[in-house]
């Protein structure tokens, strides 16, 4: 182990450009580029049929990654950024920095989902994790929560996007009833967090029923821990949908090198990856099937604005939101 | 002799306004890429929140303090100089860490509440203002308390003596010795605490109940990430820099010298009255030690099992966290010492606030403007250790400001006209004056910055690229990745870390100074 | 010499004037009521505060902007003369060299002079580890190592009683003797100007007035001197 340690921590420092090969940089979220993120295996495999050094950038969480991109403007050094999701498509659409694919790729999405600049590389639905021993009957719908004493941690919508996601939900699930709904849920919620970790921790600490996460968490748990007390909630009012989804820069100097990326994206050699690193769906369901767990949670509804719906019903969802839990 | 220009007499007010322009360049190229700014009433509830919490925080850190301090300053015990080093662990606590360590305490199925759902008592729950307060205070008593306690063992034990000799009962001990110097060193530390509490983000949202507990950082958040709306996010940071320039007029304003003039240095404690005092400091200081060492203790728990199989990237990374907590630490110290050496032979506002005001700064503003400044030079991956360093050292220099000063005008006061009479310039005085007398200041400042280095994301997430994640980012790439127990092991290292940092620094300076 | 040279001092409202001088090795006791300004005089002409007004010349040249330390100058403080962290070796050995980088022929001249004020062999004590008496003869010893031409004390030995004031009085001589030092002592005490021997400049209302022998000044003392030392 420790000589393990010392070797990667050598390797780090030894480690410089490869000179001559073509460099494809993608800006991506944190967690997809760390050792056990899917970072790693996809650089391997891209790297062995492309005869390019593929670099990943890792810029903060999926939030963060607009902002990067904004602040980086045409001057940028990444080639695709990865890693955005629906709810920030259109504003990311909107700066024009991004250039359009042309492709009309096939995938196992239970929506239909088309974006003339995004292409999606894996999706998840959003849903209330809870532990079977210690709630065996979740409620089944938001209204059901709300008359519940079930208590909740969400996260906030202003700095994390399953916060985002949860807003799009309710807003998506009930309309002009949303404000109503948050009202009504108000009373069950503990605390909201600024992002997803503090939020799945406090779950695990034992400080609520329930935390909001995706309907994989469980397969997590049981996979990676042997652990098959996690469950998620299913909702009859359908589950809203988080799509993932990469895009190449218009200022890119490696424009064909960034299309093989895209081709490469939705190939089972990264699809397959996909699942047991970034614990969503791939879009494309890899040749030996889903792992255990995967097929556990599925709700019967899928919810999802359009990107261009999801910009248009943010800031008035927001309002609500605050208006309604505001004590 | 009040105009001549002696070399560090030029170099602390450019460092004052190297730091000012440290703070101001990122608002501006942030207020600059973005156009005009425009605040809503969420964003000014968001100020009221973070201003009033902020005060809550360090006026109770800050009282509480005072007591525990005395218990210390006046009472032998065994384990007094562990507790002591204790005090250290708790603000070098990286914010989520500290939440968790606290909630096993606090929390819903934390100790206190099996304990009284036990005795048949109702639950509490930790979350709201009172929840933030409580982390607040949790994270900087022990700081206060520590800042606190120099400044007793400062009151020079002829002064001491004179009280004991004129037949002094404790309320007039406070009176005449106590009493002037908190007036000399509580505004200082009211006001650290008070604007680093001010740009607290994590602690306030985990804790606080709900979109009603949202603080000027949070609304920064929203303004850069999901809006990209620079002006707004600027003029938020400005708002917070405006609080943080009130509370150092208002500290400025409120700090009177004690001046107790100099002494010889011969051991003296102060007298340890009986009777229910005895008690009360007991009480004091079993409470405050059980309040730090039951969460400490639960993040140690919570740390071990994972300790076996942790992620490689765990070691280099921490290799990479010491190495700028070290070099941070170098800098800071050197920097602030400067300062105080400059502010205590000519004071000003200015100089409080160039050694302040980085500490009121909006972390993700700083960032980011860096970020736009760098941007059109370098690559700003390529700086990335560089810019941590800088930012780490601007953000822990305020602390050791703080510590050093009075101790550092203790100096010019009572030696300065010595010195200069000999003249002890430069290297000299540093080396027979300055150091010699403020070892045990600079030993526990240089330790906090070393540790405060360690455990600040600082910009390092905006900057870091591939294989430059410090420590503190690893634990956050963790726990967002369902690792928890090997976040929770990271965590503890780099907790451990910190603290044999912050523990030989501040061994180090009290043992040269004895 | 040493000029004032229509010196004024201002500190806030107070105003103090001087405009006399003093030949090298002169013995000038310093008398006054208190507040009369006696020390701020010594500070001014120890570097601690510029003049408002006038000048102050050693052998001929301005010392407005000479520090502190570069002055011509060594002055004992009514207390505090020593560093307390340091030993009594090594507060004489500033002044030989502030840097301490002290040869052995500078630990040989400490010694002696340890020896020749009566501190022998107390050279590696630490300044709480003395009687006061001894840390005055301490600062003594330093002032003789550093053999300034002007020797300014202000009151260093106001806590000592008369028989130790006595003897410190003659240490001074003896240390003025050696360096051929102006001494500059301000004192209360007619008897201490006395036994200081040479001459007296009494300061009143904001004036310092010329030196005067001390025997001829007491003698016959103006009005406000009379006043002030009480006689009828």
């Amino acid at each position: 182990m420790q000589k393990h340690l010392l070797a990667a921590g050598l390797l780090t420092i030894a480690m410089p450009a490869l000179a001559e090969t073509p460099v494809l940089t993608v800006l991506t979220y944190d967690s997809f580029t760390t050792e056990w993120g899917p970072g790693p295996a996809i650089e391997t495999a891209f790297e062995a049929t492309c005869a390019c050094d593929l670099r990943f950038v890792p810029a903060g969480d999926g939030a963060a990654l607009l902002a990067r991109v904004q602040l980086e403007g045409a001057a940028s050094d990444a080639d695709l950024v990865l890693g955005l999701d629906t709810s920030l498509t259109a504003a990311a659409s909107a700066t024009q920095l991004f250039a359009p694919h042309g492709k009309t790729p096939k995938t196992d999405l239970p929506v239909d989902f088309a974006d003339p600049n995004f292409l999606p590389f894996d999706w998840g639905w959003f849903a209330f994790v809870h532990d079977k021993t210690k709630l065996p009957e979740p409620p089944k719908s938001f209204e059901a929560l709300a008359a519940s004493d079930v208590t909740i941690v969400i996260q906030d919508p202003r700095s994390s996007t399953p916060g985002l996601g949860l807003l799009l939900w309710v807003k998506a699930a009930y309309g002009d009833r949303a404000p109503e709904i948050w009202q009504g849920l108000a009373d069950n919620i503990v605390t909201v967090t600024p992002g997803w970790s503090e939020a799945y921790g406090l779950f695990l600490e034992g400080e609520a029923d329930m935390v909001l996460s995706y309907t994989t968490s469980p397969a997590y748990h049981l996979i990676a821990e042997g652990d098959d007390t996690k469950a998620a909630a299913l909702f009859d009012e359908g589950h809203y949908m988080q799509i993932e989804v990469a895009g190449k820069l218009a200022s890119s100097d490696q424009p064909d090198l960034a299309d093989q990326f895209l081709d490469f994206m939705l190939t089972d050699a990264f699809q397959s990856v996909i699942p047991q690193t970034n614990w969503m769906y791939p879009v494309i369901t890899p040749a030996a099937g889903l792992p255990e767990g995967f097929d556990a949670f599925r709700p019967a509804k899928s919810l999802l604005l359009s990107p261009a719906e999801a910009q248009a019903v943010r800031d008035a969802a927001l309002a609500e939101w605050q208006a309604a839990l505001a004590r | 002799m009040a105009s001549r220009a002696r070399p560090l007499s030029l170099i602390a007010p450019a460092l004052a306004a190297l730091l000012l322009a440290l703070v101001l360049a990122p608002l501006a190229a942030v207020g600059w890429r973005g156009a005009g700014m425009s605040l809503g009433p969420a964003d000014w509830a968001a100020v009221r929140f973070s201003v009033t919490q902020a005060l809550l925080s360090a006026a109770i850190s800050t009282l509480l303090a005072i007591p525990v301090a005395r218990a210390l300053a006046r009472r032998r015990f065994p384990g007094r100089s562990l507790l002591v080093t204790l005090m250290g662990a708790p603000f070098l606590l990286p914010a989520v860490v500290a939440v968790l360590g606290l909630l096993a305490v606090f929390g819903r199925s934390g100790l206190l509440n099996q304990a009284l759902v036990a005795m048949g008592l109702p639950p509490i729950s930790i979350y709201g203002l009172h929840g933030v307060v409580l982390a607040h205070v949790f994270l900087n008593l022990p700081l206060a308390t520590r800042m606190i306690l120099h400044g007793w063992l400062s009151i020079p034990s002829e002064r001491i003596r004179l009280a004991q000799s004129l037949g002094f009962g404790p309320s007039e001990t406070f009176r005449h010795l106590e009493w002037p110097m908190l007036r000399e060193v509580l505004p200082g530390v009211a006001l650290v605490i008070l604007v680093i509490c001010l740009t607290s983000f994590a602690v306030v949202l985990t804790l606080g109940g709900g979109p009603a507990a949202t603080t000027i950082e949070l609304a920064i958040y929203q303004a850069v990430r999901f809006e990209f709306d620079l002006g707004r996010a600027a003029g938020l940071a400005g708002v917070q820099l405006a609080v943080g320039v009130i509370a150092v007029l208002a500290a400025w304003t409120l700090t009177r010298p004690a001046g107790f003039g100099a002494g010889l240095d011969r051991g003296l404690p102060l007298s340890a009255p009986t009777g229910w005092r005895r008690w009360g400091d007991g009480m004091a200081l079993t409470t405050s030690a059980l309040f730090l060492a039951l969460p400490l203790a639960a993040v140690l728990w919570r740390g071990l099992p994972g300790l076996t199989d942790l992620p490689a990237s765990v070691l280099p990374a921490a290799a990479r966290s010491v190495a700028v907590a070290l070099a941070s630490a170098l800098l800071a110290t050197t920097a602030a010492l400067t300062l105080a050496l400059a502010a205590a032979r000519h004071g000003s506002p200015l100089m409080e606030g160039a050694a302040t005001l980085p500490l009121a700064t909006s972390g993700l503003v700083l960032g980011t403007g860096l970020f736009l400044l760098i941007q059109p030079f370098a690559p700003p991956m390529s700086l990335a250790l560089p810019v941590t360093i800088l930012v780490n050292t601007a953000l822990s220099l305020p602390y050791l400001y703080r510590i050093l000063l009075p101790e550092a005008r203790a100096l010019q006061a009572d030696y300065g006209r010595l010195a200069d009479s000999l003249a002890l310039h430069g290297w000299s005085r540093l080396r027979w004056l300055v150091l010699p007398r403020l070892a045990r200041p600079l030993g526990f400042g240089a330790g906090i910055a070393a540790a405060l280095s360690m455990g600040d994301l600082g910009v390092i997430a905006l900057f870091a690229g591939e294989r430059q994640a410090t420590l503190p980012l690893v634990v956050s790439q963790l726990t967002g990745a369902y690792r928890m127990e090997a976040a929770a092991s990271a965590a503890l290292i780099l907790v451990t870390l910190s603290f044999v940092l912050f523990w030989a620094c501040d061994a180090g300076g009290r043992r040269a100074a004895a | 010499m040493l000029q004032l040279d229509r010196l004024t001092l201002r500190q806030a409202a107070f105003r103090l004037t001087a405009d006399w001088s003093a030949r090298p090795g002169s013995r000038i006791a310093v008398m006054g009521p208190s507040g009369a300004g006696k020390s701020t005089l010594l500070a001014a002409i120890a570097g601690f505060l510029a003049p408002a007004a006038g000048r102050i010349l050693w052998q001929g040249s301005d010392l407005s902007d000479v520090p502190p330390g570069a002055r011509p100058v060594t002055i004992l403080f009514q207390d505090q003369n020593l560093f307390p962290h340091l030993t009594v070796a090594q507060n004489l050995g500033l002044g030989l060299r502030p840097d301490l980088r002290l040869t052995p022929a500078d630990h040989a001249r400490i010694d002696e002079a340890l020896a020749r004020i009566g501190l022998a062999g107390l050279g590696p004590r630490r300044p709480a580890q003395l009687s006061g008496g001894q840390a005055s003869r301490a600062a003594l010893a330093r002032a003789l190592l550093r053999a300034r031409p002007i020797l300014l004390l202000d009151e260093p030995f106001a806590a000592l009683g008369p028989a130790l004031r006595g003897e410190m009085l003659d240490l001074v001589r003896t240390v003025a003797d050696e360096t051929g030092a102006l001494v500059l002592m301000v004192t209360h005490d007619p008897r201490d100007a006395l036994a200081l021997g040479g001459d007296t400049a009494f300061v009143a209302n904001g004036v310092v007035q010329a030196p005067v022998e001390t025997r001829a000044l007491l003698s016959d003392p103006p009005e406000d001197l009379q006043d002030y030392l009480g006689r009828t």
